[in-house]
């Protein structure tokens, strides 16, 4: 498609693809990382290390914008985060490694089995651990513990099997590295389903983490000369741009319904990844 | 940090939570700035060569004046169009890497040497993938 099109021509698709993309993600809470890579390959035909560089700088890009919103509520656990800061950040640099070495397919067919996990994991809503659980030994010699604001006032949570988190954490970040993405989706299974978090905490803590992660493996992309600037920049103004509205319009908008229509969509963009994969075309 | 602790230090204003806030714009002024200045970048680039065909289906690889941060730097106090847009991006790219650092001061007011030490372990993981060779 691009090959028509001149630069300010691509410049604006791509931008406001990305927009688009950028405003979905923030109004379902999937981030716009997921479908800026399925955009760029398989619409504009851009090769998958271009789109993953680009991707990777929009993740830290809507991540840190979110902060301050999401820091103000005072939902995250700061000690969480970095604790778990160090298995995203290891795993994020093994990523971004394992990227030089795979065959551009493969990472295509991995990126369309994450999509469709986080377009199921999409449909599931969160709900808060149950309440009065015992403490854990590990967490509270991390001091994970804490609390945090709800109706009725600040309520106390227990961080459980963080081993079990730590490593999925671990996991999340190679994806995140290996594929330019925030891996919220994962790294809110971690936080949420194995270490028992409330759910707004984890969310939050999430966000939190996502740009810290994608910084780990922006050095090495950037060398390896995936970061271009020429579609780095309408991607990443783009997404960014789109967040910012989404975030303003998200109070009045019909969220459940959104989630379901971008669900669909991922999972569509996810089976053509696939399918491109395993024909060895991206 | 035990519970007479906490309740002193957030009396002394020095807590989770205003340290939070304070990473919070930080790392909204760090956007908007990286974003200001790859707008900049973008305009001008796009007024140079708009009509240039792209062509991103084939992988080359950025030249080596836009991949390293000392290169990148001097492209861009050279006014170069596409050095500052990777400029604009290495600001971008430091503003996780300032929230942590700012992080490292945040334990070491509230006296937390575990998380001091934690965190800079993940500040030093990040400060070795941009600066070194890595990777390449």
């Amino acid at each position: 498609m691009n090959s028509q099109l001149n630069t300010l021509e691509f410049t604006l698709v791509v931008a406001l693809g990305s927009f688009v993309a950028g405003m979905l993600g923030s109004l379902t809470g999937l981030g716009g990382g997921v479908v800026i890579v399925p955009l760029l390959t398989l619409v504009f035909g851009v090769d998958i290390r271009y789109a993953i560089g680009a991707s990777l700088v929009s993740v830290i890009a809507t991540s840190s914008g979110a902060a301050a919103a999401y820091l103000r509520e005072g939902y995250s656990n700061m000690r969480v985060g970095m604790f778990l800061e160090i298995a995203t950040t290891v795993g994020a640099v093994c990523g971004a490694f394992l990227a030089g070495y795979l065959h551009t397919s493969i990472i295509a067919i991995v990126f369309g089995v994450v999509l469709l996990y986080s377009a199921y994991a999409s449909t599931h809503t969160l709900t808060d651990p149950p309440e009065g659980m015992a403490p854990d030994r590990i967490a509270t010699m991390l001091r994970l513990d804490a609390s945090y604001p709800t109706a009725d006032g600040l309520k106390s949570y227990h961080v459980r099997r963080v081993p079990l988190g730590f490593g999925l954490m671990y996991l999340a970040g190679v994806l995140s590295g290996l594929l330019g993405i925030g891996s919220g989706a994962v790294k809110v299974l971690a936080m949420d389903q194995a270490m028992k978090i409330p759910f707004k905490v984890s969310t939050t803590t999430s966000n939190f983490m996502i740009g810290v992660t994608a910084a780990a493996s922006a050095g090495i992309y950037l060398r390896r000369g995936y970061i271009d600037p020429g579609l780095a920049m309408p991607v990443m103004l783009g997404v960014l741009a789109g967040a910012l509205v989404g975030a303003k319009i998200l109070p009045g908008a019909k969220v459940r319904t959104l989630r379901i229509v971008f669900g669909v969509v991922i999972a569509a963009l996810a089976i053509e990844m696939i399918f491109q994969g395993v024909r060895g075309k991206l | 940090m035990t519970g007479l602790d906490r309740d002193a230090a957030v009396g002394g204003k020095v807590d989770d939570k205003s340290v939070e806030i304070f990473l919070g714009k930080l790392l909204r002024w760090g956007v908007l700035l990286a974003a200001l200045v790859v707008f900049v970048g973008g305009v001008w680039f796009l007024a140079k060569s708009y009509d240039v065909e792209q062509n991103y289906r084939t992988f080359r690889g950025e030249p080596a004046d836009l991949r390293a941060v000392p290169m990148i730097v001097r492209q861009a106090i050279a006014l170069r169009p596409l050095g500052l847009i990777q400029f604009g991006l290495l600001l971008l790219i430091a503003t996780p890497v300032a929230r942590v650092l700012f992080s490292v001061l945040g334990f070491a007011l509230e006296r937390d040497w575990m998380y001091v030490i934690l965190t800079l372990l993940v500040l030093a993981l990040l400060v070795y993938t941009l600066t070194s060779g890595a990777g390449t």
